[in-house]
């Protein structure tokens, strides 16, 4: 009785706040675990796809003035910011319902649901940011930036953490088992990886499966990112830009949405 | 000689377990026979579960001689493996398999075929009453279920010799009494049962001989009314006194007993006739909040033995 | 000889047949999930594919033992030995630490006559059985494909065997030493650069001097030497090497798991 009261008292941004601080608590205890792969991944990938591979070939796909690198350090970024929260908006949510019941204990306090799911969706979002400005600092030590417009990179990165992180929060939150996370992983994050427009051009692909790597929110997220860090807007110009963020604003707003309903659904009904 | 090895499944002498500098197990010296119920008793780190996981075989002794069905448990663990059942404290009941495929799958370590398990699990299943739930994944099952089909795998192989180390913690009163109930059927059977527990009920109904463990070394044995008798009165009045007051009571019931208790909220009284100690209370001009009169029972002789206070 | 093995090898490892009970325990229990096994077998292809489709249209073809060869022809090798690797690692870390952890299935395992070389006997055989089954699969797609130039491919399965053999006991000797999921970090820490770096995706030669001699010492490496060998031709005696160390790979690795195991196990 008193959670469902508590549950449908709306959202508060303070006691959000709490529900981010524990996450941010959490952290602190285990951090080390996760800091070498976030700053060694960025380097193992720029130097053998970019530096090795790279010296394979002759002109990035699309411009002449860009190396190989350059081309595809934006796409890992993006990539990156996928990855991170494809992992944190799984196993953690998973837990928090299941394993440890975190959400439950925090639900018998004055949180809210809404409460609860944003604090969650803030802290993978916070995790998603610190990942891109290691990954970003990495490219700019292997020289794969040329403009000053990569610092909107980390922005770019949040929202495609954000396209991705809520709607597999909500597939995650009504899972039983932590099967489905290696099919996510197998069928949606590394095909995503490969064909969004990361180590080559969209316009390789064979035209009848084009249309589906347009609908990915990695590609958008890509294109954004490579803007940025080159400094070239792609074909299309701003009106692109702008599809592309409305595109990753409307993954993540429809995913919050079905989230929200999906939280509610397992933790108080 | 060789008759004597049949009758007798498990010997220990002077049998000690070391971890470190630790000694969990202290020179104590034990037997088992066939048919009989064997029960260690104990307070948490009397070394109850390390003396099992020796008899089971895994845990190798620091020192001392132990036999097991008249064979070596370091050298012959395998050989004696095959002819045990062991019901460990935590369950280790494979979480990825149905009931049932928990029992086969189980049945397949001792080199079991495949036709003889399938009927066995079956029977094992209806005598445990989890039948119905043959096909169900493991995780979900009550605690209670999980016991029983934990008893069922252990049953898998016919074994001569069934260890039980806890196995009732945990449960609720109705899942206790349907575990007993099949333990006792299994006594009645021939199988010999050991086990450990810190529940003096289950120890009562179970076992018909007992060892005491304390700090490693065997205290007391016997059968559970020997131990009554040697440690214990008949009766036990139990008598609360306004709180405060138990203390200068005592003094004035001396005389009428064999042994008082004094306890922060009641005062135990061992006699060997409640009634009449009860009746001469109240001669004395006592007037107890509330008195109790009853049968001695081994958890006065645990907590004679072991003490109250708090092991941890 | 016989002493030797038999001091490395305590508790009848060698012959722990027993153990391969432990096998049809794993046969019954992806019964129930065979979905995570088939998604495995994608990784590689995926990369196959974005190769073949992709980076391989970026790439001029590439001088492979004199002959000019194909980009995709060239990484189709070094993806079959990544997913033998990989299918080998799944099982003998992750799966064995939640076994030996939390469920603790060996415990059970061990009330029966089945001691800790059985355990690590079974583990290690369904996990190189699963690099197998992969090795197979793909090894179907790159004929498929035409990525495979030589007969001698017939052997690159008998070959996934080792390979998964070496990986497998030495990622089951790797996880008994694992003292919380956070440990695995490092898992991913070796296996992300095998992967990347193991002549993979170029060939040796594109490494500079002291660092090309780093490559040629990694256990990845020599699996990748010799499927490329096989798949596209160009066998030499080297290739003995290789397969040497990749046995030791195992061997050592089944020593160490069966005397981690029995220590856990047996205190």
């Amino acid at each position: 009785m008193a959670a469902t009261r508590a549950a449908s008292g709306g959202f508060s941004a303070s006691r959000m706040w709490r529900c981010y601080r524990y996450w941010v608590t959490g952290y602190r205890r285990t951090w080390r675990g996760s800091v070498v792969s976030t700053a060694v991944n960025p380097v193992l990938y720029l130097a053998a796809m970019g530096v090795g591979l790279g010296s394979l070939i002759r002109a990035a796909p699309g411009s002449a003035e860009l190396s190989y690198l350059q081309f595809i350090a934006p796409g890992l970024v993006a990539a990156t910011a996928m990855q991170v929260a494809a992992i944190e908006a799984t196993y953690p949510v998973l837990a928090s319902v299941k394993w440890i019941r975190t959400y439950h204990a925090m639900l018998a306090t004055p949180l809210s649901v809404a409460d609860v799911f944003v604090g969650h969706l803030l802290w993978v979002l916070t995790r998603v940011a610190m990942s891109a400005a290691f990954y970003l600092a990495a490219v700019a030590a292997f020289g794969g930036i040329r403009s000053v417009f990569a610092v909107a990179a980390v922005p770019i990165s949040l929202l495609v953490g954000a396209a991705f992180a809520a709607p597999i929060a909500a597939f995650a939150v009504v899972q039983e088992h932590d099967n489905g996370f290696s099919a996510l992983q197998r069928f949606v994050i590394v095909p995503m990886f490969l064909f969004s427009g990361t180590f080559f051009a969209v316009s390789q692909l064979p035209s009848w499966i084009r249309p589906l790597a347009y609908l990915t929110p990695l590609w958008h997220g890509v294109a954004l990112t490579r803007d940025a860090t080159t400094g070239i807007l792609e074909d299309g110009g701003w009106p692109m830009v702008v599809v592309h963020l409305s595109f990753l604003i409307g993954c993540a707003a429809v995913g919050s949405v079905v989230a929200a309903r999906n939280f509610r659904h397992r933790l108080v009904e | 000689m060789k008759a004597q090895d049949d009758a007798t499944l498990i010997s220990a002498r002077g049998l000690v377990k070391k971890y470190g500098d630790f000694v969990a197990v202290d020179h104590i010296d034990f037997e088992v026979a066939a048919g009989q119920a064997f029960g260690f008793l104990g307070p948490n780190g009397a070394g109850k579960s390390s003396t099992m996981r020796m008899i089971g075989c895994v845990s190798p002794p620091s020192g001392g001689t132990l036999r097991i069905l008249g064979l070596d448990p370091v050298r012959d663990g395998p050989r004696i493996r095959a002819q045990l059942g062991v019901v460990p404290q935590q369950d280790t009941l494979d979480l990825e398999l149905t009931v049932r495929e928990n029992l086969i799958v189980y049945g397949r370590y001792f080199g079991l075929p495949r036709s003889v398990l399938r009927s066995r699990a079956d029977e094992l299943l209806d005598f445990v009453q989890l039948a119905d739930r043959a096909n169900d994944k493991v995780e979900p099952l009550s605690g209670g279920m999980k016991r029983r089909l934990t008893i069922a795998r252990a049953l898998i192989n016919e074994p001569r010799l069934l260890l039980l180390d806890e196995p009732t913690t945990g449960l609720d009163p109705q899942a206790r009494h349907v575990v007993w109930d099949r333990l006792f059927r299994l006594k009645q059977q021939g199988v010999t049962l050991v086990l450990t527990t810190h529940y003096m009920d289950e120890a009562e109904q179970l076992c018909d001989e007992l060892v005491v463990m304390d700090k490693g070394r065997i205290i007391a044995r016997g059968s559970p009314w020997q131990l009554i008798e040697r440690y214990s009165t008949r009766d036990v009045v139990e008598l609360r006194f306004p709180l405060g007051e138990n203390e200068s009571v005592a003094p004035r019931i001396d005389g009428l007993a064999e042994r008082i208790d004094v306890l922060p909220d009641r005062l135990l009284v061992y006699t060997h006739d409640g009634d009449a100690c009860l009746a001469a209370v109240h001669a004395r001009g006592l007037t107890p909040v509330a008195s109790l009169v009853r049968r001695s029972t081994l958890e006065d002789v645990f907590l004679r033995l072991t003490g109250r206070s708090l092991i941890d | 000889m016989a002493a030797l093995t038999l001091r490395i090898f305590p508790y009848g490892a060698l012959g722990g047949r027993r153990g391969l009970v432990l096998v049809e325990r794993s046969l019954m229990v992806y019964r129930h999930t065979w979905i995570i096994i088939v998604s495995g077998f994608f990784e590689p292809l995926f990369y196959l594919l974005a190769v073949g489709v992709g980076i391989g249209k970026l790439v001029p073809s590439i001088s492979f033992h004199g002959q000019v060869i194909d980009y995709t022809a060239f990484v189709a090798p070094a993806m079959l030995a990544s997913s033998a690797m990989n299918g080998a690692i799944y099982d003998s870390t992750f799966n064995v630490f939640w076994k030996l952890k939390y469920a603790k299935i060996y415990e059970g395992i061990l009330a029966t006559p089945l001691g800790p070389g059985d355990v690590a006997v079974g583990e290690i055989v369904w996990s190189l059985g699963r690099g197998v089954i992969y090795s197979a699969a793909f090894l179907v797609v790159c004929a498929a494909m035409g990525l495979v130039h030589s007969f001698a491919a017939l052997l690159a399965l008998p070959f996934a065997v080792l390979e998964g053999l070496a990986f497998a006991a030495c990622g089951m000797a790797a996880t008994t030493f694992m003292r919380s999921w956070q440990d695995f970090e490092w898992v991913t820490l070796v296996l992300l650069p095998l992967f990347l770096f193991s002549a993979t995706f170029y060939p040796l030669s594109t490494y500079p001097g002291a660092l090309a001699h780093v490559v040629r010492w990694t256990p990845l490496y020599q699996a990748v030497d010799v499927q490329r060998a096989l798949l596209l031709g160009g066998l030499h005696p080297g290739l003995l090497a290789d397969c040497g160390y990749l046995a030791a790979m195992g061997l050592i690795g089944g020593a160490v798991a069966v005397r981690r195991l029995a220590r856990l196990l047996l205190h």
